[in-house]
C-alpha cells in the first residue's frame, strides 16, 4: 500500500533534514547564535559541487569530500571574520546580521547562476532502488542519505564525548566565560563549530543536489525545515534532531499521501505547531542546570 | 621582582569606574588575601588579572612582563589560573572531565587527576558524576582542582567560601599549604574575613575601588581592619 | 513647557521633571504644518508622485510597527510579511466577496491581523530570541500556504481586486495615499503615546533588562502580547492598503520575506528603538531604491551588506550616531531633570543636570 511507501520515504527524508538541522543546533548550542543564513549555506555547497563537476568532469559523489573541506573552511572564516563579532551581543544583532548574510548569499548566487534550477547528475544511482516486496521499493540514494545522517551523528557524539576538542565544545556550550578561564580560545572554538556545522550541511546539500534540483532561493525553506526538526526533536540533543527530522519527514510524506502533494509542507508545519504547543521543549530535550 | 604587579590600574565598566589607580604586588609563594565589602572592587581586580577585563589605564605585570592586553586563554598558558566566583564548574561534564579540561593548555607540573583526588578525597567517588549533581562544597573542591590542573604559578580564587558550611571552608583552607609547597602562589578574594586571615601572609582591604589598608595580618589590629572594611 | 512632576525632597531643592523643551515644541508645531501639507499633497501633485508617497508611507508605517516590537518589547519578527499578506487577502475578501467598500475594508483587514496575531503570539512566545524569529517566519509561511492552496483566492497566481479597479485611478490612488499617510501617522503616533505613558516606561524597561522589569511589577508577557498584536494589526492594515494600491494580490509577493528584508534594513540604518529612526531609515531606503533598483540582485546585496556593517559597527544606527554626538532628540521621549536651588535662596538659579536619560 502506498502508505507504507510514503512512511518509508518520510523516515528517510528525516535523515536529510537531520543533516541540515544538526549544524543549526550545534551552532546554537555552542554560541547561542541562530544562523538565519544556515539554509543558504547548505545550498551553497551544491553550487560548489556543480562548479567542481563542471571543472573536473567527475561523478558528483567525488565532489562531496572536497566540498565538505571547502565548506569547513568557509564556515571557519565566516565565523572568525564576521559572526564572532556578533556572538554575545544579543539576539537582535545575530538575527539581523545573519538575515543580511542570507540576502547577500541568495542574491550573490542569483547573480552568478541565475534563478534556474540546477541539478547534479550522478548517473544511474539516482534512480536505483532496492525492491523489498511487491509494494515497497526503497531508493538507494535516500537510504544512503539516511545512513550518512546516522553515521554523522554517531561520529559527532563520539567526538563530543571523547576528544579534547569535543570536551572544549561542551565546556564552551556550558559556560563560555569559565571556558575562557580554563585556557580555551573561545573564538577558535566558535569558528570550529561553524566549520563543522557547514561541513555536515554540505553532505546534505550535495546529496540533495544529486537527488533533486536546487536553486538559489531554496535556502529559506531549508532553514525552516532544519528549525522545525530541531524544535520537534528537542534542543541540545543530536539524536533528538534525527527524531525531529524523521517526524517532520513523516508528516510531510503522509500529509501528501492523505491530502495531495500541495499540502505536504503545510502538514509538516501543523505538526510542528502541535509539538510546540504541547511540548515546547521538544521530544528528547536535554536540560542540564548547574 | 614580584610574581604579579598591578601598577596604577584603573578599570571601568562602561562609564562606571570600579578601580582607581590600584597598586598591588604579590610575591611568589605567598598567600595574598583581598578583603572588602560587596562591590568594593575585589572581583573586578581578579577579572582584570585573569584577562576578562582590560584596564583603561595602568599595567599588569606577570613575572615582569606586561600582560594587560594578553587574551585570557594565553594567560592560562603562562601560568595564571582561576577559581571563579560561584564555582562555575561545567555542569554537563563529569568530575573527571572537568579536571581534564583544566589541563587544556598542557602545562607541566605536579598536578594530575590522581594528585587532585589525593588532595580532595571527597571527589574520588564522584569521578564519573555530572558536575551539576554535586553539592556546593564538592563543586568548590572541583573548581579548585580544575584550576590546579593547569599547573599554575598563580591561582586566583574568588570568594571560595561563599555559601559553604564552616567545616567545608576549613577543609578548603587546610589545602592551601599543599598548594604553596607545590609551587603555587595564591591570590584570594573573600568577603568572610575570619578564615582567610588565618592563612594569609599579606592582606589588602578594598573600599570603593581603592585599597584602604595593606599589610601583614599579624601587624594589623582588628580595629584597623574593621575600619578599613567599612570605611569609617 | 509642561512639567510632569514637581518634587520637594528633604534637601530643600525643588526638582522639576521636564518632558519637552521649547525646541521640541517648535518642532511639534512645524510637524503639524508638515502634516497639513502632506494631507493636501494629492490635490496638487500628479499621480506618479502620489504613488511614490503611498509606497513611502506604507513602508514607514511597517517600519514603525516593527521598530515598536523590537526596540521597545524586544521581539524580533522576521514574519511580518504574514500579516501583510493576510491583510491583502482580507481586503480582497471584504471588497470582492462581501462587497464592502475597499476603503472600509482596510479596517476589517486590521482586525483580521489582530485576530490572527493573538493565537500566533501564544505559540511563538514559547520560543526565545533567534528561534522566536524563525517561529514568526513559520507563521508567515503557514498563512501563505493556506491562502495559496485555496482555489477561490486564485491560488498561486493571485487575484485582482475588482472593487478597487472599479474605483478608477483618480479615486484609488489618492485614497490609498490618505490611508497610507494615516497608517504612518497611526504607527508613529501609537509608538509615541505608548512610550510617554507608564506602559511606555515599562516597555523601555523591558528593552533594558527583562529581569529588572519583571521584578518591578511590569507585566512583561502582556505587554509583549499587546505589542505583537498591534504590530500584526498594523501590518495587516498596510497590506490592505497595498492591495488597493497595486490592484493585484499574489501569495509570492504579498507574503514575501523581502518585506522583512526592507524593514530590517530601514530600522537598522535609522536606529532601533528610536521613533525618528524609521523615518530616516525609510528616507535612506527610498533614495537607495531610486538609485539602484534596476540592478535587481545587487540592490539586495547592498541592503544586506549595509545592514550587516551598521549592526556591527554602529549598533544604534546612523541616527544613533547623531544622537550620541549632539544629544538631540526629535521626539521628546527622554526626561530631563532640572535642578532648582532651594526656595529660600533669593535668586532661584535653574541649572540643567545634563540630559540624564530615564
Amino acid at each position: 500500500m502506498d502508505w507504507i511507501n510514503a512512511a518509508t520515504q518520510g523516515i528517510l527524508l528525516g535523515g536529510l533534514y537531520a543533516l541540515f538541522a544538526v549544524g543549526l543546533s550545534l551552532v546554537f548550542g555552542t554560541m547561542r547564535l541562530v544562523n538565519l543564513a544556515h539554509g543558504d549555506l547548505t545550498i551553497l555547497p551544491a553550487y560548489v559541487a556543480l562548479m567542481l563537476v563542471n571543472a573536473f568532469q567527475f561523478n558528483p559523489f567525488y565532489s562531496i569530500p572536497i566540498t565538505m573541506a571547502i565548506m569547513f573552511v568557509v564556515g571557519y572564516l565566516l565565523q572568525s571574520g564576521l559572526l564572532n563579532f556578533v556572538v554575545g551581543k544579543g539576539d537582535v544583532a545575530g538575527v539581523i546580521v545573519t538575515f543580511g548574510l542570507s540576502m547577500v548569499i541568495q542574491n550573490g548566487l542569483l547573480l552568478a547562476f541565475t534563478a534556474n534550477s540546477q541539478g547534479l547528475d550522478a548517473g544511474r544511482v539516482e534512480n536505483l532502488s532496492i525492491k523489498i516486496n511487491d509494494r515497497l521499493a526503497v531508493g538507494w540514494l535516500p537510504l544512503i542519505i539516511f545512513l550518512m545522517a546516522v553515521v554523522v551523528i554517531t561520529v559527532l557524539q563520539v567526538y563530543m564525548g571523547r576528544t579534547k576538542m569535543g570536551r572544549a565544545f561542551r565546556a564552551v556550550s556550558d559556560d563560555t566565560e569559565a571556558a575562557r578561564l580554563m585556557g580555551i580560545n573561545t573564538k577558535h572554538i566558535w569558528a570550529m563549530a561553524m566549520g563543522v556545522a557547514l561541513l555536515i550541511g554540505a553532505i546534505g546539500g550535495v546529496m540533495m543536489g544529486i537527488r533533486t534540483t536546487f536553486d538559489p532561493l531554496l535556502g529559506n525553506q531549508r532553514l525552516i525545515f532544519a528549525f522545525e526538526a530541531v524544535i520537534i526533536g528537542g534542543m541540545g540533543s543530536a539524536w533528538g534532531t534525527l527524531l525531529g527530522g524523521i517526524i517532520l519527514g513523516l508528516s510531510q510524506t503522509l500529509g501528501a499521501q492523505a491530502f495531495g502533494s500541495a499540502w505536504s509542507i503545510l502538514v509538516g508545519h501543523l505538526v510542528f505547531v502541535i509539538v510546540l504547543t504541547f511540548r515546547p521543549q521538544g521530544l528528547m530535550a536535554k536540560t542540564v542546570t548547574a | 621582582m614580584s610574581l604579579l604587579e598591578i601598577e596604577n590600574a584603573s578599570v571601568y565598566y562602561d562609564d562606571f569606574q570600579a578601580l582607581y589607580d590600584l597598586n598591588i604586588k604579590v610575591e611568589e609563594g605567598e598567600i595574598f588575601a583581598c578583603i572588602g565589602a560587596n562591590g568594593a572592587g575585589k572581583s573586578t581586580m581578579l577579572k582584570t588579572v585573569a584577562g576578562l577585563l582590560v584596564p583603561r589605564r595602568g599595567r599588569i605585570l606577570f613575572d615582569g612582563r606586561p600582560i594587560d592586553h594578553m587574551p585570557t586563554h594565553k594567560r592560562v598558558e603562562i601560568g595564571i589560573s582561576s577559581v571563579p566566583e560561584g564555582r562555575r564548574v561545567f555542569p554537563s561534564l563529569t568530575v573527571q572531565e572537568n579536571l581534564i579540561i583544566g589541563a587544556y593548555r598542557n602545562r607541566k607540573g605536579p598536578w594530575t587527576p590522581e594528585t587532585i583526588y589525593e588532595l580532595f578525597p571527597l571527589l574520588q567517588p564522584l569521578k564519573k558524576r555530572q558536575a551539576s549533581g554535586l553539592s556546593g562544597g564538592e563543586q568548590q573542591a572541583l573548581a579548585i582542582g580544575r584550576a590546579l590542573m593547569a599547573n599554575p604559578r598563580l591561582i586566583l580564587m574568588d570568594e571560595v567560601s561563599l555559601g559553604l558550611a564552616p567545616v567545608v571552608i576549613k577543609r578548603i583552607y587546610d589545602a592551601f599549604p599543599t598548594l604553596i609547597s607545590n609551587g603555587c602562589t595564591i591570590l584570594v578574594v573573600e568577603q568572610d574575613v575570619q578564615h582567610v586571615l588565618t592563612v594569609a601572609g599579606h592582606v589588602a582591604c578594598f573600599l570603593e575601588g581603592r585599597i584602604a589598608l595593606q599589610g601583614r595580618p599579624d601587624e594589623l589590629t582588628n580595629e584597623q581592619i574593621t575600619a578599613a572594611y567599612f570605611g569609617v | 513647557m509642561k512639567t510632569a512632576a514637581t518634587m520637594s525632597p528633604a534637601d530643600g531643592k525643588r526638582y522639576n521633571v521636564w518632558v519637552a523643551s521649547r525646541t521640541n515644541l517648535i518642532i511639534l508645531g512645524f510637524g503639524v504644518c508638515v502634516l497639513v501639507v502632506l494631507a493636501l499633497f494629492p490635490l496638487f501633485a500628479g499621480i506618479p508622485w502620489t504613488r511614490r508617497l503611498v509606497d513611502f508611507f506604507t513602508l514607514l508605517a511597517l517600519a514603525s510597527f516593527w521598530n515598536l516590537m523590537l526596540g521597545y518589547a524586544g521581539l524580533i519578527s522576521v514574519g511580518q510579511q504574514g500579516y501583510i499578506g493576510i491583510g491583502s487577502y482580507t481586503l480582497w475578501l471584504f471588497a470582492d466577496v462581501l462587497h464592502i467598500n475597499p476603503f472600509i475594508g482596510v479596517i476589517f483587514a486590521a482586525i483580521g491581523g489582530a485576530v490572527i496575531a493573538l493565537p500566533a503570539a501564544k505559540l511563538v512566545f514559547k520560543l526565545k530570541g533567534g528561534y522566536l524569529a524563525i517561529g514568526t517566519w513559520v507563521i508567515a509561511e503557514i498563512l501563505r500556504l493556506i491562502v495559496a492552496n485555496i482555489k477561490r483566492t486564485g491560488g498561486g497566481s493571485g487575484i485582482t481586486i475588482q472593487a478597487a479597479t472599479k474605483l478608477g485611478t483618480d479615486v484609488r490612488v489618492p485614497g490609498s495615499y490618505w490611508w497610507g499617510l494615516a497608517s504612518a501617522v497611526i504607527a508613529i503616533g501609537f509608538s509615541y503615546f505608548l512610550l510617554r505613558s507608564r506602559t511606555g516606561l515599562g516597555l523601555k524597561a523591558i528593552r533594558d533588562n527583562d529581569l529588572a522589569a519583571e521584578s518591578s511589577g511590569v507585566n512583561l508577557w502582556r505587554m509583549k502580547l499587546y505589542t505583537y498584536v498591534i504590530a500584526g494589526a498594523g501590518c495587516a492594515m498596510v497590506g490592505a492598503i497595498v492591495a488597493i494600491h497595486l490592484l493585484r494580490v499574489q501569495p509570492a509577493a504579498a507574503f514575501s520575506v523581502n518585506w522583512t528584508g526592507y524593514l530590517i534594513f530601514i530600522t537598522v540604518i535609522g536606529g532601533i528603538g528610536t521613533l525618528e529612526g524609521p523615518i530616516i531609515g525609510t528616507l535612506i531606503y527610498f533614495i537607495l531604491r531610486e538609485m539602484t533598483s534596476k540592478y535587481g540582485e545587487w540592490y539586495f546585496i547592498v541592503l544586506g551588506l549595509l545592514a550587516i556593517i551598521v549592526t556591527i559597527w554602529s549598533p544604534s544606527g546612523l541616527y544613533g550616531l547623531v544622537v550620541q554626538k549632539w544629544n538631540f532628540f526629535l521626539f521628546p521621549l527622554q526626561r530631563k531633570v532640572k535642578i532648582r536651588a532651594a526656595a529660600t535662596e533669593p535668586q532661584a538659579v535653574a541649572a540643567e543636570s545634563g540630559g540624564t536619560t530615564v
